[in-house]
């Protein structure tokens, strides 16, 4: 490191040209979204709209991203202005005096931004994060497959039903996969497809105690569940597929079932890119024993690092990019149909946006039912519908989902794979100091 | 069969399998630049397309979004920059050992070869927090400076290798004539290692090119290269095969050039000695 540090020094003035950020010049990390690219090319008029102000953007991937944001908040590296960060994040980022809170003037509108979207970036009131693009979970099927089979998929139907369902559209013959789900491991992939089925039938990751519940029947019954009808009537190879791949054979016609983002809702009904665009429907998640936490609530959203120096310009662009008025402006470029959803009451009161999307109420309906503060059939001591918003549970949520993966693929059986997480999660709540 | 037959055979058999190698390697290239004129959809489509209408939106999204030509100019100054200062590094350090081996020589080598076992992560928090602490974050010089030590052990090691088939009575010759140590290093080592010198520069450029880790944790927006590029083009939700394919391609191209114009000078100084 003492030679390092020498031939850093010897090299300051050396090859290459240092650069640090100056005052007017943001520098935004942000994920690779389709909503965050539009935003990216809209630069100009922000630009514009605020003289002296310059953007720099930052794109990364989402695992990239977390863990540069995280490095960067806890080293207070100041690299970012603004971080597009999640609802896990947030209040959690937030409690810890990470993040500036957000306060807005009453041309914002902020009594706009849905309930839920707003309850899941606080922490005790104080909003921490402002929602760019919103998502909850639903189910989206093809409904000629469906229709042919001489069934139906009503909102939150039951799961048997959905596996009755999936059983009658397969046909592996013709490459068609009656359901397709998530099955790569995180806590971001399979798990939050995961927590909210077993939500639905009962279970939840932890007791008022703080002692893991992954021991329970209901998650027994689930991941059981789970895995069967993965094995009937999913594509081959389910442990690897995440929402890119699902969305792929989705588009090419091979899956009759998904249930996923919302957002995905725009994907598979764009023409462009869907061969099965117009042969698409939505029913709200199923449930099993319970509706509550079966369905997920995220979103993308903006903040300001409590280290950067530049927090009235930060402020000034999470203003103008979660606007009323910056949604109008994407439609205006774009049309009502590619506007940023899932964040205000007033897009879905707007009548060109009902017009120009199809999912729009299967969406909005996803969302307002979702609720992070009580997302489990029993009384739980945590926040988050997919997740638990402890710091603890990235560890916790990856770790396990390896294990779902591990019995998904064969390799282990439900029981172990239960038993593993079990001990992973007595493990790290012990070492955290839960009890 | 005589003898002659067989040997005709095997170097038809030796010639199918290279060419069959060469296929194996080059087809993911291959794909890649295919995927690249195609449209997401296309890119995505079961069983593959072969023959389809290209497309060139993918390149234009790209040079629409970013400033492809900065990325590139990064990468070009931190690649020849960092193989610069290994190679400083390593030419006299490379130069001691080989002619003035001790007992310990060999155990040195090893210990800064062993160096390349540890995992790039593992080292992650410290260089993070000197970065910081000498405002080096995002610049050239922080990844000139690591591009240089990462490749610094195998420089060196391969220089080693090089010096150490110089045969020792041309240098005491020299040394007999009263030449120093400097003019020693520059009139006779480096004009007779010359080709190994510049085959391990070429490698080293070729491996600071490809280096991904670093250059996405380091830089956000000034030193950023055209590793980082291709990662900030990955999507967690929507398909993005095709634009990838065309940024990977963009990617690739300056690299693969330089190595077809040097690849006589590559392979030459890797398979040859010092002075042979």
């Amino acid at each position: 490191m003492k030679s390092l540090r020498n031939t850093a020094l010897g090299l300051a003035v050396g090859v290459a040209g240092a650069s640090t950020a100056f005052a007017g010049e943001l520098t935004i990390a942000t994920v690779n979204n389709g909503h965050m690219i539009e935003m990216q090319k809209l630069t100009p008029e922000f630009e514009a709209a605020h003289p002296g102000t310059t953007l720099n953007w930052v794109t990364l991937d989402e695992g990239t991203l977390r863990s540069r944001v995280t490095t960067d908040i806890t080293t207070k590296g100041g690299q970012f202005d603004v971080m597009t960060i999640g609802m896990y994040e947030a209040p959690i980022w937030g409690s810890r005096g990470w993040l500036q809170p957000l306060e807005f003037d009453a041309e914002y509108d902020v009594e706009d931004i849905l309930p839920a979207m707003r309850g899941g970036l606080s922490h005790e009131g104080k909003l921490y994060a402002a929602p760019f693009y919103g998502e909850s979970s639903m189910i989206m099927y093809r409904k000629d497959l469906v229709e042919e089979a001489g069934m139906t998929i009503e909102d939150n139907p039951t799961w048997d039903h959905i596996r009755e369902v999936a059983k009658a559209i397969t046909n592996k013959d013709e490459g068609v996969y009656g359901i397709c789900l998530r099955g790569k491991p995180g806590w971001g992939d399979n798990m939050a497809f995961l927590t909210t089925m077993a939500n639905s039938f009962g279970a939840q990751w932890f007791n008022e105690d703080w002692t893991p519940a992954l021991d329970s029947d209901a998650w027994q019954e689930a991941v059981t569940f789970y895995v069967e009808m993965l094995e009937e009537s999913g594509p081959p190879g389910s442990e690897g597929n995440s929402f890119n791949e699902i969305l792929a054979l989705m588009n090419e016609g091979k899956c009759g079932m998904w249930i996923d983002a919302t957002i995905a809702a725009s994907f598979v009904t764009d023409p462009d890119q869907s061969k099965v665009a117009d042969k698409m429907a939505f029913a709200q998640a199923p449930q099993k024993a319970t509706t509550k936490g079966a369905n997920w609530l995220w979103a993308w959203s903006l903040a300001i690092p409590a280290g950067t120096d530049q927090a009235e310009e930060a402020m000034d662009f999470i203003e103008w990019a979660t606007s009323k008025s910056y949604i109008e402006l994407v439609a205006e470029k774009n049309g009502w149909g590619n506007v940023p959803t899932g964040t205000r009451q007033s897009t879905y009161d707007n009548p060109n946006f009902q017009e120009a999307a199809t999912f729009d109420e299967a969406e909005l309906k996803a969302i307002l039912s979702a609720n992070p503060e009580d997302s489990t059939l029993n009384p739980s001591p945590y926040v988050g519908v997919q997740f638990a918003a402890i710091p603890e549970f990235q560890a916790i949520g990856t770790a396990v989902g390896q294990q779902m993966t591990d019995a998904l693929a064969g390799n282990i059986t439900v029981e172990e794979a239960l038993e593993n997480s079990q001990a992973i999660a007595d493990r790290e709540m012990k070492k955290a100091g839960y009890y | 069969m005589t003898d002659r037959q067989r040997q005709i055979w095997i170097d038809r058999a030796a010639v199918t399998a290279a060419w069959i190698a060469a296929l194996v390697f080059f087809f993911p290239i291959f794909w890649m630049v295919l995927t690249s004129f195609k449209t997401e959809g296309q890119a995505i489509q079961v069983p593959p397309l072969l023959i389809f209408e290209p497309t060139l939106e993918n390149y234009l999204e790209i040079q629409d979004r970013t400033n492809y030509f900065k990325f590139a100019m990064n990468s070009v100054i931190t690649a020849f920059g960092g193989t610069l200062v290994a190679l400083l590094i390593a030419i006299p350090s490379a130069y001691s050992m080989a002619f003035n081996t001790t007992h310990r020589t060999k155990d040195v080598l090893m210990w800064m070869l062993s160096t390349k076992m540890l995992p790039a992560v593992g080292v992650l928090m410290p260089i993070y927090f000197l970065a910081q602490k000498f405002d080096l974050f995002d610049t050239r010089t922080l990844l000139v400076v690591i591009y240089a030590m990462m490749n610094l052990p195998i420089v060196m090691l391969i220089l080693f290798n090089y010096f150490r088939e110089i045969p020792k009575e041309i240098l005491e010759a020299s040394r007999m004539d009263g030449t120093s140590t400097f003019n020693e290093i520059r009139q006779i080592v480096l004009p007779l290692a010359w080709g190994g010198i510049a085959s391990t520069a070429l490698l080293s450029i070729i491996l600071c090119w490809n280096e991904a880790f670093w250059s996405i944790v380091l830089t956000t927006t000034d030193a950023s290269t055209l590793t980082a590029f291709v990662a900030s083009f990955q999507a967690p939700e929507g398909l993005f095969w095709a634009k990838v394919s065309a940024v990977s391609t963009l990617a690739c191209a300056p690299i693969v050039v330089f190595g077809w114009m040097a690849q006589k000078q590559l392979v030459q100084g890797l398979t040859f000695g010092a002075v042979k």
